[in-house]
């Protein structure tokens, strides 16, 4: 009877303070994870009301479908190249920005200035970038790779989808690594200082191994938001020219709602949150290794 | 060795500056492209308008139905927001100060789903509710807001409550305060940096979101203006000039926002990722 009435009173507690939160929580990320698992296994289109229990099939024409099989390669190189450079282009700004040069704080707002626009207008901005600014500064100027909107060939439209991400992203990732360098003790870089290390020593061997800390975080993030890539991706390119920049997240999109194939749709998102959340952990794990103690 | 050091601070600060300009100069070429004709535009984008003329804004603000995506942005960010600081707060001291198992595990389950990506629920939610008819409706996103937004905000809230003496809670509590008086009146206020952070971020995050409102907004006067800026770029693309001004007349409000907050707006991103 007593424990009854505590635990009455347990969960009003819990309804008030935790209810609402908990309540959208699951309905609106564990339901659709649990159901979007079920899909998986049917052949549903979206629309009928009816649909049947296929097994493993989806996840067959996973593997066997080439579209999707190219578009996860080339968004695998997408994202290696971007958060590469990324994190240099970034920690070399944090870096430059933190060793005594004046007017810190207006280059950090700029740089970090795209961060606060959506995606797809600075793909639109990129967009009349490469295709009328840039094609004029190669007709005028005597520059012949330019001359051409980069958005109409493959390979250039990828390099062009890299260096967008980077002026997207590094920005941001600076504003870390410049909080992780401020963080580096000073007595140790003045210690190897006097024990005769250079600038350039002090760098590798005391500075780098401090900032392992904010490499994990800068990598984690930009890994994670390079392979989800999507409004950049539409209002760039729209995966063209001939689907050759269609990165992963385009490829699910068009599957569940152009051909309306939610099973296959939702296997390849699957897929996708397994590679994802696999490469993540393992970055972080790897990553919290080699951090260092002062 | 002064002069050395003064000359290598000058070669620095000329290399950021034209990084800097690099990274703003799309800005200002859209600026500079908005005021001209389509014809101008084509015959040279590098070159400042002849005169600086409206009728590209006035025709671009009309024709996007900018004031209506305005309001609807405004009116999903800043419920959304609320919603996600209110219940995550509560939610995040309850599970700190009561002990149960059931909240240790709910808060792994919070912790736990934020792994997974937009993109590996999206065609189970939009299936779900649309079957039961609640995709078209700027409530429904919002909803779906607080659902993704209450995780990262319920983990923030818990490190923060953490470090909160329990004492002073106590000590409310024999003042006479119940549980809810003294969450509002006591810890909620100690909450302000972590609400400040959580708060940049998810304006962020939905002020600029693409892929949740276009997936559950269809009808048009529901957009919101990454929408309508989507929708009337793609129908207007020839046409350079209105583009252009529609694309600054979206960036600008963000951008004048920015000029009074960014101290806190890129203090709030650096907690908000280093947690």
């Amino acid at each position: 009877m007593n424990r009854e009435k505590s635990f009455i009173k347990k969960l009003s507690t819990y309804l008030v303070f935790a209810g609402p939160a908990t309540f959208a929580f699951i309905t609106v990320i564990i339901l659709p994870f649990l159901f979007g698992i079920y899909l998986t296994f049917t052949d549903w289109n979206g629309i009928s009301s009816t649909h049947s229990f296929i097994g493993f099939k989806n996840y067959l024409s996973v593997f066997q479908d080439k579209t999707f099989f190219n578009s996860f390669l080339l968004t695998i190189k997408y994202v290696f190249f971007t958060v590469i450079l990324t994190n240099i282009v970034a920690f070399l700004l944090a870096f430059i920005l933190t060793s005594g040069v004046k007017g810190q704080n207006l280059f950090r707002s700029g740089f970090f200035t795209p961060n606060l626009i959506g995606g797809v207008l600075l793909g639109y901005i990129w967009q009349f970038i490469f295709s009328n600014v840039l094609v004029y500064i190669g007709n005028n100027f005597n520059l012949p790779i330019f001359s051409s909107s980069w958005l109409s060939n493959p390979d250039k439209a990828f390099w062009a989808m890299v260096i967008v991400g980077v002026w997207q992203y590094s920005g941001y990732m600076m504003i870390i690594y410049i909080s992780g360098l401020m963080n580096v003790p000073k007595d140790i870089i003045e210690a190897a200082s006097i024990d005769g290390a250079g600038g350039f020593r002090r760098l590798i061997n005391v500075t780098l191994p401090m900032m392992v800390p904010s490499f994990t975080v800068c990598i984690f993030l930009s890994l994670q938001r390079t392979f989800m890539v999507y409004d950049v991706n539409l209002a760039l390119t729209k995966g063209g020219p001939f689907k050759s920049t269609e990165l992963i997240s385009m490829t699910v999109y068009n599957k569940a709602f152009l051909s309306q194939d939610y099973g296959v749709g939702q296997a390849q998102a699957f897929f996708l949150f397994l590679i994802v959340a696999t490469i993540t952990l393992v970055q972080v794990y790897f990553s919290k290794k080699m951090e260092v103690e002062a | 060795m002064k002069n050395k050091k003064l000359i290598l601070n000058i070669i620095k600060t000329l290399a950021l500056s034209i990084v800097l300009i690099l990274y703003i100069i799309p800005f200002v070429l859209v600026l500079i492209n908005s005021f001209k004709t389509r014809v101008q535009i084509v015959s040279n984008p590098l070159k400042l308008p002849e005169s600086y003329s409206l009728s590209n804004y006035l025709e671009a603000f009309t024709k996007m139905n900018y004031s209506h995506a305005f309001v609807n942005s405004l009116i999903i960010t800043v419920f959304s927001v609320i919603f996600i600081v209110v219940f995550s707060s509560m939610t995040a001291h309850l599970l700190v100060r009561k002990k149960w198992v059931f909240n240790k595990i709910i808060f792994f389950v919070f912790v736990l789903s934020m792994i997974i990506p937009f993109q590996g629920i999206m065609i189970p939610l939009v299936s779900i509710y649309g079957s039961i008819g609640m995709l078209n409706s700027k409530w429904s996103l919002i909803y779906m807001y607080i659902g993704f937004g209450v995780s990262l905000a319920v983990f923030m809230y818990h490190g923060f409550i953490k470090s909160i003496p329990v004492e002073l809670e106590e000590a409310a509590m024999i003042d006479g305060c119940g549980l809810m008086q003294t969450f509002w009146k006591i810890v909620f206020p100690l909450l302000m940096p972590t609400t400040m952070t959580i708060m940049i971020l998810d304006v962020l995050w939905i002020w600029n979101d693409f892929l949740l409102p276009s997936l559950i907004l269809i009808e048009p006067t529901q957009r919101t203006l990454p929408l309508s800026t989507y929708y009337f770029y793609g129908t207007y693309t020839v046409n350079y000039g209105l583009a252009m001004a529609g694309l600054i007349i979206t960036i600008l409000p963000v951008i004048l926002f920015y000029l009074f907050t960014q101290k806190h707006i890129i203090n709030g991103v650096l907690q908000g990722s280093i947690k």
